[in-house]
């Protein structure tokens, strides 16, 4: 079985997280980038299926020019190799170039099973495993709290809006986890020293397959025109409770016609 | 702008869900909206007669057995069939999970341009600008779709005025070649039905956390919630006490609610959560730490104990409403 994980460097969700006015994009330099938890997450369930099936291949992929510490971390947590794709082409990427582009990898990788986080805590967009499936043509199972993993196929528990769905799927798939499956392993010293010498290969555009350069070249693309920072809010007043709070409250409420 | 194609979720028995009538109400400020839904033939005229009440005139139908066996594939197809038989520019689907993975898959086969989580569009000449909001709120984006269609996911919002009812006009939707899709096993009914407003789109939100204290005590958040005619929203350390359901989780992993009104209980405000609240338009806290960070973005605090302050207020609330 050859698991694919898909994994994304983000702003860490701890600090201040800032886009960048004049370039439109994430301030990078602003923050510090770290590996997503729902992307360690997504990790975690292709190496708990490794863990009781010895000769699982896990491949984790990552897009973006600073990615190789997350792509060592995941190595360090016991990933078999990584594949990082990194191109000057790609800067300024939309959904439609990103998805088209891990399609591409993950493609020229081969997979059994691609795991991917449901939503990364920066865009929060949640439509590339949709649209990586699509791409490769096959079943996709997203926001599932459980999976289960066997040899032909995937089961889990999907919490969509209104009602709770079992789905399944005959592999290869692709699914999306949500934060309700379990928390990631921490590396080992030992597992942190033997990434080193894991592979980590290195893609361009050139390596992704003529669909993604198709995408790139023809596809229609969102651009980003105006980006404009929100005012911070003004705390109101706060006030200890005496005995008279409830009375301020209301009187407050009532002031903003909200009672 | 012509033909605005917009995706209606269906129940398995074909009703419309929460998400259509805002969603029919936005198509409509930028052109002519085309319902167009996937359902199994057995609920098809349901469906299309559930629409015309809801005021659209247009619907097209992919009539389909595996309308709700095969997760999103009719959907898909419907979609991508409405596009070669309308043309529009714009696709409008609900920000959902299923809306996700139908815009997702729709785009990609179609090479179309995708923005998700739209708060806001706006018609400028052929293009439409979307408005979206990053990292919780803090900054607003303004995008456009450039070199043809747009398929654009958009926020929960509250529906307005409902249109006058009509009898919809039907286009059939052909078969296409459908991408292979995971299948559903089994369903266990919706969430309960509590009666409240939908969490995403209420105008009140009253959410707890870790200060509730426990499941029972949750019952009190409800009833503040209920004399306002509000949504129950909570913390993620709430959800994972099991205090509340997931569903009801606000914060950078949960919901994402810009209310008129959001009453925090014994919520200390973590940089997580004030990410999926901190755009409502009143924000009101109620903690026994005068130091919580909550107290930052509150426009009214009350450093006191929820379980005197509450059980006060909602009497006093009652009072006036009354």
């Amino acid at each position: 079985m050859k698991i694919v994980v898909l994994i994304k460097e983000v702003p860490d969700t701890w600090g201040e997280r800032r886009l960048d006015p004049g370039t439109r994009r994430v301030d990078r330099a602003g923050s510090d980038g770290v590996l997503d938890e729902i992307g360690e997450r997504a990790v975690e369930a292709a190496l708990a299926y490794k863990d009781g099936a010895a000769d699982t291949e896990v491949v984790v992929v990552s897009m973006g020019p600073s990615s190789t510490s997350i792509l060592r971390r995941a190595l360090a947590m016991g990933a078999t190799s990584a594949v990082h794709i990194v191109d000057d082409r790609l800067v300024g990427a939309d959904l439609g170039w990103t998805a088209a582009a891990l399609a591409g990898a993950i493609e020229r990788t081969g997979f059994d099973l691609v795991i991917a986080g449901g939503e990364s805590t920066d865009g929060r967009g949640g439509v590339i495993p949709a649209m990586v499936a699509e791409h490769l043509g096959v079943p996709l199972a997203t926001g599932l709290s459980t999976l289960q993993i066997s040899p032909d196929g995937i089961r889990g528990e999907r919490t969509a809006d209104e009602e709770t769905l079992t789905i399944s799927a005959a592999l290869p798939a692709v699914v999306s986890i949500t934060e309700r499956m379990p928390d990631a392993r921490f590396p080992s010293f030992k597992g942190t020293m033997g990434a080193k010498k894991k592979p980590l290969e290195v893609l361009s555009t050139a390596d992704l397959g003529p669909k993604a350069a198709q995408v790139i070249d023809t596809a229609a693309r969102s651009i980003v025109v105006e980006v404009v920072e929100r005012p911070a809010r003004v705390a109101g007043p706060k006030i200890v409770d005496d005995g008279t709070a409830v009375a301020q409250l209301v009187d407050f409420l009532s002031s903003k016609q909200l009672v | 702008m012509s033909n605005i194609l917009t995706f209606i979720e269906l129940t398995a028995d074909g009703a419309p869900r929460s998400s259509a009538a805002a969603l029919l109400q936005r198509a409509s400020q930028l052109g002519t909206p085309v319902a167009v839904i996937a359902i199994g033939p057995a609920h098809r005229d349901a469906a299309v007669t559930a629409l015309g009440a809801l005021g659209v005139e247009q619907v097209a139908v992919l009539a389909s057995e595996s309308a709700d066996g095969a997760v999103g594939s009719a959907q898909t197809d419907a979609v991508a069939a409405a596009v070669d038989a309308f043309s529009p520019t714009v696709v409008l689907l609900p920000h959902s999970a299923e809306g996700r993975d139908v815009a997702g898959r729709v785009a990609a086969r179609l090479g179309a341009g995708i923005v998700v989580d739209a708060i806001d569009l706006r018609a400028d000449g052929d293009s439409v600008h979307v408005t979206t909001s990053a990292f919780g709120g803090a900054f607003t984006v303004d995008s456009v779709v450039e070199g043809g269609l747009a398929v654009i996911t958009m926020r929960q919002a509250a529906a307005g005025e409902a249109a006058a009812a009509v009898q919809a006009t039907v286009t059939e939707l052909g078969s296409q070649q459908s991408t292979p899709a995971a299948v559903v096993e089994a369903r266990t009914g919706g969430a309960a039905a509590s009666g409240r407003p939908d969490l995403r789109s209420a105008s009140v939100v009253v959410s707890g956390g870790r200060g509730v204290g426990s499941k029972e005590n949750f019952a009190l958040v409800e009833q503040l919630a209920d004399v306002l005619r509000g949504a129950v929203g909570a913390s993620r350390v709430a959800v994972d006490s099991g205090y509340a359901a997931q569903a009801l989780q606000v914060g950078q992993t949960g919901r994402t609610v810009s209310p008129d009104l959001y009453i925090a209980l014994g919520i200390s405000g973590a940089i997580q959560h004030r990410a999926g609240m901190q755009t409502a338009k009143t924000i009101v806290a109620i903690n026994t730490d005068a130091d919580a960070p909550i107290f930052d973005i509150a426009d009214f605090g009350v450093v006191g104990d929820l379980f005197s302050v509450v059980p006060q207020l909602i009497p006093a609330i009652e009072a006036r409403t009354r």
